[in-house]
């Protein structure tokens, strides 16, 4: 994407041309440029698995990995994670920590499982790579620790990003203890 | 949302000219706050100018001990940087104290900087709210005020400075460095943000072709013993009621330097310059840090839903610098 000499508004509705690469596969899309990535998955590309809960990055449902890293696919525009690589539930194939969250009755709905599995993804990468919490830097204070211990304690801070309004918390902390060890 | 012109800019002469030409024009970074507020119709730019490949994301040290900061350096990134959290814990706790793991991945630190209020009654547009729509008033001073402010307020608007990462830097002396096609700029955070007075609208010192390039902060060995404390309504993923940012280094018994900055208290983030004033040089302990806190509270107005905050920050100070001299845990 280049620059445009001259940045006028244009007419409302107007659409460009947005390249994602979703779950390992190259998409091209017509898009205003307001579309919000979780639309742009849901309404443009039939991916529903992502969900729209609040829609203000309040609740974590639309939990998907930009690059591995998670992210809240409802606050940013489709437009700006061109050329990204981005995965949804729907390319999370392993299965490891669905079993888990069966095994455990982590969910009771299941409206929030699939932001809470993506988000789990992305908070396992940060762990791995020597990422701190509030608790690790509160309990430890501790500038050399890389690996605090993921302790119950450490899984709900680290997933606080994501509600689950049946309260099946107990169940998705289990389920992401049992995948982490 | 409203339609809007959408452009990417490849580097920060682009982006400074492109916003030169286009008044209505806002720079959009990890959208955060910016994509919540154009859904709501509270920002109704016609133009969104995205920034975030410019190459703004490093954290560099300085030549005497200082960190300079990029201005598209992500939350998560910066919280987690071993000279962030050697140099400056307060800051590193402060951030990751802030919003949701997935929102600090996307959240810059330019974009916190800019950070608006969270107060409820800026945001319902059935409200009246000086700062959404100047000269309309303000629902909140004798609405449902519980979590708005006491210190900095004005007949205009009592609406907080949400940001948990805006108090570290208040407290550490941060820079902000800004750019336009007149040139550089650098602000003193302290300077950043405004007071609302008459005129809540205007939130900070950027002019609104101008774009904060990086953050840097100066060396400042006292911040090696550095403490963020966040009080709120739930242990995670909530806005601060009170927090408390405080560097203490103690010699002979007696405060040989402090920093004390304080946040969800106040319109802006607040430095409790009044309460250093007293700490500095006075004895360590309990006795020297109820007066200072209560000094610096003195001017605090409250109401009846938030006075309690006047309260909870005295206690939030002195148990903070109570953790950073060892008396206590």
């Amino acid at each position: 994407m280049t620059l445009h000499p001259e940045v006028r508004p244009r007419p409302a509705g107007h659409t460009m041309e947005v390249r994602l690469r979703v779950n390992g596969a190259d998409r091209t899309l017509q898009l205003a440029p307001q579309v919000s990535l979780l639309d742009a998955l849901r309404e443009h590309l039939g991916l529903m698995g992502t969900k729209k809960g609040c829609d203000q990055g309040a609740c974590g449902a639309c939990t998907v990995l930009a690059d591995g890293e998670r992210i809240n696919a409802c606050l940013t525009l489709a437009v700006q994670y061109t050329g990204r690589e981005i995965t949804t539930i729907e390319g999370v194939t392993d299965g490891e920590l669905q079993r888990a969250f069966v095994r455990h009755d982590g969910f009771q709905c299941g409206y929030c499982t699939s932001g809470q599995i993506c988000s789990a993804i992305g908070m396992l990468a940060e762990h791995a790579a020597g990422m701190p919490s509030a608790v690790t830097e509160h309990r430890h204070g501790d500038a050399e620790l890389t690996d605090a211990e993921l302790t119950q304690a450490e899984i709900r801070e680290r997933m606080s990003g994501n509600l689950c309004r049946c309260g099946a918390y107990n169940g998705i902390v289990d389920a992401i203890q049992e995948v982490a060890r | 949302m409203r339609s809007f012109a959408y452009v990417s800019a490849p580097d920060v002469a682009s982006a400074i000219t492109a916003i030169g030409a286009s008044p209505n024009a806002k720079f959009i970074g990890g959208g955060t706050n910016l994509v919540d507020l154009m859904r709501e119709d509270i920002e109704t730019p016609d133009t969104v100018i995205d920034i975030t490949r410019l190459p703004l994301t490093g954290i560099e040290e300085l030549p005497g001990g200082g960190v300079r900061i990029g201005a598209l350096v992500r939350n998560s990134h910066l919280a987690a940087d071993r000279l962030i959290r050697t140099r400056y814990p307060m800051l590193s706790q402060a951030l990751l104290s802030g919003a949701s793991g997935q929102l600090r991945n996307m959240a810059t630190v330019g974009g916190n900087l800019l950070q608006r209020t969270r107060c409820a009654y800026f945001y319902d547009s059935a409200a009246a709210c000086n700062k959404r729509e100047p000269g309309s008033g303000c629902d909140a001073i004798g609405g449902f005020n519980r979590n708005l402010g006491v210190l900095g307020v004005s007949e205009s608007c009592i609406a907080t400075n949400p940001s948990d990462m805006c108090v570290a830097l208040a407290a550490l002396d941060a820079i902000v460095e800004v750019e336009s096609v007149r040139g550089t700029r650098r602000i003193p955070l302290a300077d950043f943000h405004r007071l609302p007075g008459s005129t809540p609208h205007l939130e900070t010192e950027l002019a609104a072709d101008e774009l904060v390039t990086a953050v840097e902060l100066p060396a400042l060995p006292v911040a090696a013993k550095s403490r963020y404390r966040k009080v709120r309504d739930r242990s995670s993923y909530a806005f601060a009621l009170v927090s408390v940012a405080a560097a203490l280094d103690v010699r002979d018994g007696m405060v040989s330097e402090v920093r004390l900055a304080l946040g969800g208290v106040a319109t802006k983030p607040w430095r409790a310059h009044e309460a250093e004033r007293i700490l500095l040089g006075a004895p360590a302990g309990e006795e020297s840090y109820q007066r200072a806190a209560a000094a610096e509270l003195s001017a605090a107005v409250g109401r009846p839903e938030n006075e309690f905050k006047i309260e909870l920050a005295r206690r939030a100070i002195v148990a903070t610098l109570r953790a950073l001299d060892g008396s206590v845990a």
